[in-house]
């Protein structure tokens, strides 16, 4: 770096024409392999699995493409029959041409009803198989651990939901017309050879070419298309960057600079999209000599067979139409090439969710756990990891007594969330069992633990739809009634009535037009309504301000009423309102009691409580080893 | 050609004919690249002459090979050589030039795309937050990315189409009525048919794919929020009732996708049918008068073939229509954003701003947001405060104390009174001036996926390494990045490693001082920051504070009880001002404040008890 601090006042592109180097836009963006291989026996299999059940319509489809093939032949052999027996030569024989125009108009309908029937079932038929696919995905990602959903980002299974299973669908498609390309490509061959071999092989001889042509073409286009692709989803990505961004980069005079390199980015993009374009022309006027030296040569050598008489004028037009067609599958088989690898890597992608294994499933014999079990929960010597080699709860054991309240304490990374996860049963523990209600929790169903034991997060989820819908969530048969009362006991009545729509208010994304606090207690109320014996907390630790915070207090301790609770409790508050206060530290139980009993015993929890952090999260790791003195301010 | 890359001339092409309508805009747009589009409509019209010969060629080939029986005479065979090769040479020039229009009419499309990106890039840019607080950040991005497509493929598969479409169906119609005006109307009489049925499907599969991508936006919804949400699903038992929204709109989106189907296959059999249908009358309307000897089998094989060619551009028709109807709706759309007035830029006589004793002051300050201009929030605030102060707001949610820092850098422009630095007003200093002297470390603290010195940086592009190091050292974040593996180089963002609440907001502090800014506001961008590191942080940044004004914007007391003054905010007004001190001896709105905040615990679980 020069001129060490010879900083300038602005960030322009300086005299000299360098821009920033350490300026970019929307970077960083890794793409998907967009191809496979051509044929993947595992990947098909598995996805026949899913036209399996409609595999009679799919067999219709190709019987139908093949009726089709059949009369895209037939049509310039009528033709060819019509000129030689109906109108060329001496024996004209007007007989011959009403057969032939009825043959044609039989043909016509013959080829209306099976395009129809193909068409129709095989759009079906795709359609089906798409939304089965996506169906089935989306129901295993409801039953797959959490351990997998935790990894993987939102963005990249949505993009399984959509982008992959779509190239799914067109893959459906594109077998079922790749099969009525390749017959009728052979068909054409076969009829020509058939109609006059010497000639047919003459013409043909440029078929060999094109195909040439398409493999040298075929991999320096795709990798032009691809790049063209690329510098498309940059540039598009950038620009994303720039709106979701936009007022950090105003806040930071970044437009000029931004615009800048915005430029060359949208113009390298236009130089890849010319490039792409290049290639997938130049096919143009090649095709068009291909075809032209076909019929050049029908007509010379055609035409001084004729004279030969040893063929007719018939077949010569016949073989003009033959040709005029013959490069259309041609065209389209090297396109549906493309498309058959690019289903190969999108199917590989969803049978690798499709096969994530289900680790936590209800055991066969599972029980309900029912609404008249005592809610005490019990941690029996519990060791769990996400990994099992290194466990974040280690041999951890304490009860909660039915009704008590149980604040689970300690820094950062101790474990707290984890203990919380695996009442739920989002995870299995590695050793020892967590039971609810007396009942291991890997005994009972996971929708009967899910109705007894109410959640709220840290930071709340609220759904698109109305306010009343999401306080209802988890028993959507509750009574309006019902729910303006656990609203009302959560303190969230008033400013619910105080929206344009009362309950019926529509939330946005993520109820976003809501404050933190206010989705807090909407999230309380939820719970109060699903009426769960067992209330998990997981309390909110950020930038709630002290009114709202109040009211948030009073809540919990109306939704704690009568059920047993466990909190993992940040604010002193909380803790101290709790019956009784268990101390992790990594992964172990270091100590459990009531306030009293802990500040008397002097250990982790004398030494947090007494540095008066607002909150123990707060605490710096290395705080907690260090003596106590030295971070008294 | 012209200078494609010069974004100022792109930038000049996309704002032409300002007001007029999305079409007429369009193709003004690609009249600012003559060559191109003269070579793409000649290209056009040459290609389509060609490929209207060949039918001819092939029909005389024909009839030459029959004279040929007749009289096989040397002639006769160099006649029907000529025809051979000429059919070759025409063949390949139509290649040639269909090549030359497609590759000039996309590039064209290429250019006008590159010209409205920069101009939609540029203008999202500029316009003010008030415009970005009620527009969807999601719609823009679809805008910039769809909507383009729409109107970039506008000179392609609508303009250059039509002039092709009319030239084939034209011209091959007058060749046709030239060789036998009965036969020629035999031959076209599906062409009305087939363009009515073609045009009225597309402008149908539009309109369901509009809705159809409405209903999929809704399925998506679904699932997106019950994957981010799963914990919650899954916590509530949701599955079921999770499954059911999933059915509801997937059965939705299907039901659509089965309709378009049926409306394809109807139509593209429709059209088939019809075609074969004329095809097979010419065959036996003009077999008829093969016979009768008005017609000769060559003539017949170029009716027939013209027909060949003739069938795709009347199916094109309705994509043609299709193509005009979208390059519409989306030109509209692209248009609407960039003749949007962006209500906040420099002031015609804008002056560079002085900056000299570093005093801001607020004299009066009147403001309600655009959309809501019959609720103010702010209602008349005046303080000052000069270089080496620090001042702290603090007040209720609503009071307006986030919004008075949003006027400082003007994101948003008083709508009465004045604020001021060193005197002069800030609408009539140049805007980026401002925005450098004055920056806000937002509460919002948004992420560049690029690494950590980038986005430290990001103010300062050419900052040095020492520097960057010490705006993170002053921030609290040095210690943390240089125990990362990949340190100052790790990517953040979207697609990198993700940062907490905490190291967000110490992120966005570094950068901001990276401005070095003459007015520093925070705010409420410390509240996700543990108080000692708080502290730390303040100790850090003493030095430089001394250098500016700082504004510290706060719910928790501790994050500004050391301010040099402090001003209680409610309903838009300062209700009391003072040191804490001060305001705590006087035993108002702050003093009550302090009081919740730091009430001993016992009073706190004593009225929990009360409301056991």
């Amino acid at each position: 770096m020069s001129g060490a601090e010879m900083e300038t006042a602005t960030n322009d592109v300086r005299d000299d024409g360098r821009r920033p180097f350490r300026a970019v836009v929307g970077s960083h963006r890794v793409e998907e392999e967009m191809f496979g291989r051509v044929f993947d026996g595992k990947v098909v299999g598995r996805i026949w699995k899913f036209v399996e059940p409609y595999k009679s319509r799919v067999w219709l489809a190709c019987a139908a493409v093949l009726t089709f093939t059949a009369m895209q032949l037939l049509i310039p052999l009528i033709i060819r029959y019509a000129i030689d027996s109906g109108l060329a030569g001496e024996d004209a024989n007007p007989g011959a041409l009403v057969w032939c125009a009825l043959a044609f108009g039989a043909a016509v309908l013959v080829n209306f009803g099976a395009s129809w029937v193909q068409e129709m079932s095989v759009g079906r038929v795709a359609e089906n198989v798409l939304f089965d696919i996506r169906r089935a995905m989306f129901e295993h990602l409801q039953r797959i651990s959490l351990k997998f959903m935790d990894k993987t980002e939102v963005g990249r299974l949505m993009s399984r939901l959509q982008g992959d299973v779509n190239s799914m669908q067109e893959f459906l498609e594109t077998c079922v017309l790749s099969i009525g390309d390749i017959v009728l490509l052979f068909g054409i061959v076969a009829v020509m050879l058939w109609l006059d071999a010497p000639l047919a092989l003459m013409v043909l001889g440029v078929i060999p070419t094109l195909f040439l042509v398409r493999i040298v073409w075929l991999p320096r286009a795709r990798a032009a298309f691809t790049a063209a692709h690329e510098a498309n989803s940059r540039v598009n990505g950038a620009l994303a960057e720039a709106i979701h961004g936009v007022r950090a980069v105003q806040g930071m005079e970044r437009e000029r600079v931004n615009f800048d390199l915005y430029t060359t980015m949208a113009y390298d993009t236009l130089q890849a999209h010319l490039r792409a374009s290049r290639y997938a022309q130049i096919m143009v006027p090649i095709v068009d000599t291909l075809t032209g030296i076909a019929m050049a040569v029908t007509v010379v050598v055609g035409g001084s067979m004729v004279l030969g008489q040893t063929l007719d004028v018939g077949v010569m037009v016949a073989f003009i139409f033959y040709i005029q067609r013959f490069f259309d599958p041609i065209r389209s088989l090297t396109m549906q090439y493309s498309v058959m690898q690019r289903a190969m890597a999108s199917g590989q992608r969803l049978t690798e969710v499709l096969d994530v294994e289900l680790d936590v499933t209800d055991k066969p014999d599972a029980l309900e756990l029912t609404h008249d079990m005592d809610g005490r929960v019990e941690f029996d010597h519990v060791t769990f990891g996400y990994d099992p080699d290194k466990p974040v709860l280690t041999d951890i054991s304490f009860k909660v007594n039915p009704g008590e309240t149980v604040a689970l304490v300690g820094p950062t990374g101790s474990g707290k969330s984890s203990a919380m996860a695996l009442i739920h049963r989002f995870y299995d523990v590695d050793e020892g069992a967590v039971r609810v209600g007396g009942q291991d929790v890997r005994d009972v169903t996971q929708e009967s633990l899910g109705r007894e034991i109410a959640m709220v997060l840290q930071e709340p989820f609220l759904f698109t739809g109305s306010v009343l819908e999401n306080i209802r969530y988890r028993k959507t048969e509750a009574s309006f009634e019902e729910v303006v009362a656990a609203a009302t006991a959560v303190g969230a009545h008033d400013f619910i009535e105080a929206l344009p729509q009362g309950y019926e208010t529509q939330l946005g994304e993520r109820g976003g037009n809501l404050s933190l606090g206010q989705r807090q207690l909407i999230s309380f109320a939820r719970a109060l309504v699903a009426d769960a014996r067992i209330l998990v907390l997981d309390e909110a630790t950020a930038n709630i301000d002290s009114y709202t915070e109040m009211q948030i207090q009073k809540a919990l301790q109306t939704v704690l009423e009568g059920r047993t609770g466990l909190v993992i409790a940040h604010r002193l508050a909380t803790i101290r309102g709790a019956d009784r206060i268990a101390v992790l530290q990594e992964g172990r139980l270091v100590e459990t009691g009531t306030h009293g009993e802990l500040m008397e015993h002097g250990g982790l929890y004398s030494r947090l409580y007494n540095m008066n952090y607002a909150s123990f999260d707060d605490v710096p790791q290395d705080a907690i080893q260090d003596d106590e003195g030295s971070f008294r301010s | 050609m012209t200078a494609p890359s010069d974004p100022e001339a792109a930038l000049r092409s996309a704002h032409r004919e300002a007001g007029q309508g999305p079409i007429r805009r369009i193709t003004r747009m690609t009249l600012d690249h003559p060559l191109l589009f003269t070579i793409s409509v000649v290209s056009t019209l040459i290609a389509a002459g060609l490929q209207l010969t060949i039918p001819l060629l092939l029909g005389r080939a024909v009839d030459q090979t029959q004279g040929l029986l007749e009289r096989p005479d040397e002639t006769a065979q160099g006649a029907l050589l000529l025809t051979a090769l000429t059919l070759l040479v025409v063949s390949i020039l139509r290649g040639v030039f269909t090549m030359a229009q497609n590759y000039t009419a996309e590039n064209l499309g290429h250019r006008v795309g590159y010209a409205l990106r920069l101009a939609v890039y540029d203008k999202t840019q500029r316009l003010s937050f008030s415009f970005h607080d009620k527009s969807h950040s999601g719609d823009l991005v679809t805008l910039g990315i769809l909507d383009l497509e729409g109107v970039r493929m506008y000179f392609s598969t609508a303009f250059i189409r039509t002039i092709l479409l009319t030239v084939l169906i034209g011209v091959g119609a007058a060749v046709m009525v030239s060789i036998d005006p009965v036969l020629a109307l035999v031959a076209l009489c599906f062409a009305p048919f087939v363009a009515w049925r073609s045009s009225a499907t597309q402008l149908r599969m539009r309109a369901t794919w509009l809705e159809l991508q409405d209903r999929l936006a809704v399925l998506t919804r679904v699932m997106e929020e019950n994957l981010g949400g799963i914990r919650v699903v899954r916590a509530f038992a949701g599955f079921r009732h999770e499954m059911f929204k999933f059915d509801r709109a997937s059965a939705r989106a299907m039901q659509l996708a089965f309709h378009r189907v049926a409306l394809r296959v109807r139509n593209s059999s429709a059209m088939t049918l019809s075609f074969f249908a004329a095809m097979g009358l010419v065959l036996w309307v003009g077999g008829g008068k093969v016979i009768a000897g008005s017609l000769t089998v060559g003539e017949l094989t170029t009716f027939l073939t013209f027909m060949t060619i003739l069938q795709m551009p009347v199916r094109q028709l309705g994509l043609m229509v299709n193509a005009f109807a979208r390059a519409g709706t989306c030109g509209r759309r692209v248009f609407d954003l960039l003749d949007r007035e962006v209500e906040i830029e420099d002031a015609p006589d804008a002056k560079p701003l002085e900056i000299g004793a570093g005093t801001l002051r607020f004299e009066d300050v009147h403001f309600a947001y655009p959309d809501a201009p019959e609720s103010p929030i702010l209602n008349g605030v005046s303080f000052e405060a000069t270089r080496g102060e620090t001042v702290g707001i603090v007040g209720p949610p609503g009071s307006g104390k986030s919004t008075l820092s949003h006027l400082i850098p003007r994101f948003y422009d008083v709508t009465d009174g004045t604020i001021s630095i060193d005197g002069q007003d800030i609408r009539n200093v140049r805007l980026d001036d401002l925005r450098r002297a004055a920056a806000v470390v937002q509460q919002d603290s948004f992420l560049f996926t690029t690494t950590l010195e980038n986005n430290i940086a990001y103010a300062d592009p050419w900052a040095t390494d020492t520097r960057i190091a010490g705006a993170a050292g002053s921030a609290q974040l040095h210690d943390y990045i240089i125990g990362l593996p990949e340190q100052y180089g790790t990517v953040v963002g979207e697609r990198g490693v993700s940062l907490s609440g905490g190291q967000r907001q110490r992120l966005s502090i570094a950068r901001t001082v990276m401005q070095r800014p003459n007015v520093l506001v925070f705010d409420d961008s410390t509240a996700a920051i543990d108080a000692a590191t708080e502290a730390r942080i303040r100790a850090a940044m003493e030095e430089e504070a001394d250098s500016r004004v700082t504004l510290i914007v706060a719910h928790r007391l501790a994050s500004l009880m050391h301010a040099d003054r402090i001003l209680f905010l409610d309903k838009g007004r300062v209700v009391e001002e003072g040191t804490h001190d001060e305001l705590l001896a006087k035993g108002g709105r702050y003093a009550a404040l302090h009081a919740l905040q730091t009430r001993p615990e016992d009073d706190v679980i004593a009225e929990m008890e009360d409301a056991r």
